[in-house]
């Protein structure tokens, strides 16, 4: 666990700089791990974030497949808007733990 | 009398009606077990099939044969529960009522989920070996097979037995060393995780184990659709990889019955308390196997551990007392690595696979995350255990819980 300072507000991170915390984030704090990524943040990436973050809230497992049956995007979509990460780039961007794939 | 009914008589199911059948008055409990087929498949053994390491006869026996004497079975598909109303319907219109039900009926292969894959090339180039009927065509399709590539693919998760995948491309290509193809035959292991397995450091060993094998591990590929016409696996990134023989897991999923049940999760897994594995929503239905969503591996070991587990609390809830045990997701996984050798891993919700030995500290006789002799005698061994002591609900020397003996920490 590190602190970092994300967008001028002091935040706890992990090893790999997914927050450690949800409720320190906020959308400036999404805009630049977004940039840190390569990924310019638009409205419909931040509806994508809001869902990820209230499925989190309301401790919800989240999925590839289960972000496509949601609604705002389908899969192929969800991939256009976080290319090659799209459940583990958003985590980190929605500021809500790593993926944990279980098996 | 009160009703016991037990759904599903797989792995899980059948052990446990044969545990309580020994422990409950039978002046008081009438117990019923319900499945759609007579026949009991030992799945471990599909794995081996396709190479002819098995044959089918070395995989099927009648699920009467492991049935006590006393006990109501019924042969016929589950339609759905009433929790509510403490009801199970049949498929025909029989309604059993219930005191207590324990749900293990499993996880099923949906092909059909995936666009492409149960198409012109389904059993002709492209198989699964989680169906008897995928393991044997598979068979047939390899003993022909002169060369080309190979690809594994894993589309979805949570699959059961998560190393079977493994374990099939190094018995593949110790299969193509022997017939002396080796050096044509490209073997590629697809998956839509960031590396060979989940865990990190059993992740990094399997990784080396396929790399010093020359087989291919491509990460992170979601599988979109199958083409059929230029024999492609294209992901929805648009990765494509072509393919001669194309074995797959298909995407796994819970019984429908689950969904028509509402007690289920968005894959049809129930809603399960993972440490007293009982239902979310009722109290009197307990759930074992790979049909709960518990956060570990679906595999035959985990229903053996979460098996005495479940006997502790069903009897105190029987009892009307408080539910004394908890499981700790405790999974241990023999991996067969071809040329008579075996990997083992041991590992629970919260400890990741360690090096070491097991079950005895210090010596074993099986190597932890280590490719010994030892481990392949272990995997062998394991099937005359299934049939004659897990099916039975007999005790193994082996803890329920998981041990830190003989792991080392890194
Ligand atoms: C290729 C392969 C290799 C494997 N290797 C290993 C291994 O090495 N080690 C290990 O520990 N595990 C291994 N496993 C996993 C192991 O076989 C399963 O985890 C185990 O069988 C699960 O037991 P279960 O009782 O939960 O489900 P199952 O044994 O699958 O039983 C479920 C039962 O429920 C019935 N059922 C389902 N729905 C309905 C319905 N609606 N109506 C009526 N009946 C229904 C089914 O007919 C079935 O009999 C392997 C699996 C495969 C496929």
């Amino acid at each position: 666990m590190a602190e970092k300072t994300i967008a001028g507000t002091q935040v706890k991170v992990t090893e790999d700089g997914y927050l450690e915390d949800m409720t320190q984030w906020n959308e400036e704090i999404a805009r630049e791990i977004a940039k840190e990524i390569g990924i310019e943040l638009t409205d419909k990436h931040f509806e994508v974030i809001n869902y990820l973050r209230e499925k989190t809230f309301a401790k919800e497992a989240l999925t590839i497949r289960s972000v496509g049956k949601s609604g705002i995007v389908d899969i192929k979509q969800l991939y256009a808007l976080f290319p090659k990460g799209p459940l583990k780039f958003s985590s980190k961007i929605a500021g809500i733990p790593k993926p944990t794939s279980c098996i | 009398m009160k009703n016991l009914v037990i759904l599903g008589a797989g792995t899980a199911g059948t052990m446990m009606l044969n545990k309580l059948n020994k422990e409950l008055d039978k002046n008081e409990w009438k117990i019923t077990i319900v499945d759609q087929h007579k026949t009991h498949y030992y799945q471990p053994g599909f794995l081996f099939i396709p190479f002819g390491i098995y044959k089918k006869h070395d995989v099927i026996k009648p699920k009467y044969d492991f049935f006590p004497a006393g006990v109501d079975v019924i042969f016929s598909p589950i339609d759905k529960i009433l929790g509510e109303e403490n009801k199970v319907y049949l498929e025909g219109g029989q309604v059993l009522n219930y005191d207590f039900l324990i749900i293990a009926t499993g996880t099923q292969t949906y092909p059909s989920l995936t666009p492409g894959l149960k198409d012109k090339l389904w059993y002709k180039d492209i198989f699964d070996f989680y169906t008897i009927e995928g393991a044997l065509a598979l068979h047939n399709r390899l003993k022909d097979f002169e060369g080309g590539d190979l690809v594994m693919c894993i589309p979805e998760l949570p699959y059961k037995c998560p190393v079977a995948p493994i374990e099939f491309v190094c018995l593949a290509e110790a299969y193509f060393k022997e017939r002396g193809i080796r050096d044509k035959v490209n073997i590629t292991y697809v998956t839509l995780m960031s590396g060979a397995f989940t865990k990190p450091i059993a992740s990094k060993m399997l990784g080396d184990l396929l790399e010093e094998k020359n087989i291919k591990v491509v990460p992170d590929f979601y599988l979109e659709h199958v083409d059929n016409e230029n024999k492609k696996i294209v992901s929805y990134d648009e990765q494509e990889i072509h393919f001669d023989i194309l074995t797959i897991v298909p995407v796994n999923m819970g019984s429908e019955m689950i969904k028509r049940s509402s007690l289920g999760d968005d894959m049809n897994y129930v809603k399960t308390n993972k440490f007293t594995l009982q239902s979310d929503q009722f109290e009197n239905i307990f759930v074992i196997g790979d049909a709960a969503n518990l956060p570990t591996s679906k595999a035959g070991s985990v229903a053996h551990f979460a098996g005495e587990i479940l006997m502790e609390n069903i009897l105190a809830a029987m009892e009307g007392r408080p539910l004394p045990a908890k499981f700790d997701g405790h999974a241990n996984c023999y991996i067969e690595t071809g040329y008579g050798k075996g990997a083992l891993i041991d590992f629970n919700y919260v400890t990741e696979p360690l090096p070491g030995t097991f079950p005895l500290p210090g010596i074993g006789p099986f190597g932890l995350l280590k490719n010994t002799k030892m481990n392949h005698y272990g995997k062998v061994l394991f099937r005359w255990i299934y049939w004659h002591i897990l099916l039975k609900g007999k005790e193994l020397p082996i803890e329920a819980d998981m041990s830190m003996a003989g792991k080392k920490s890194i």
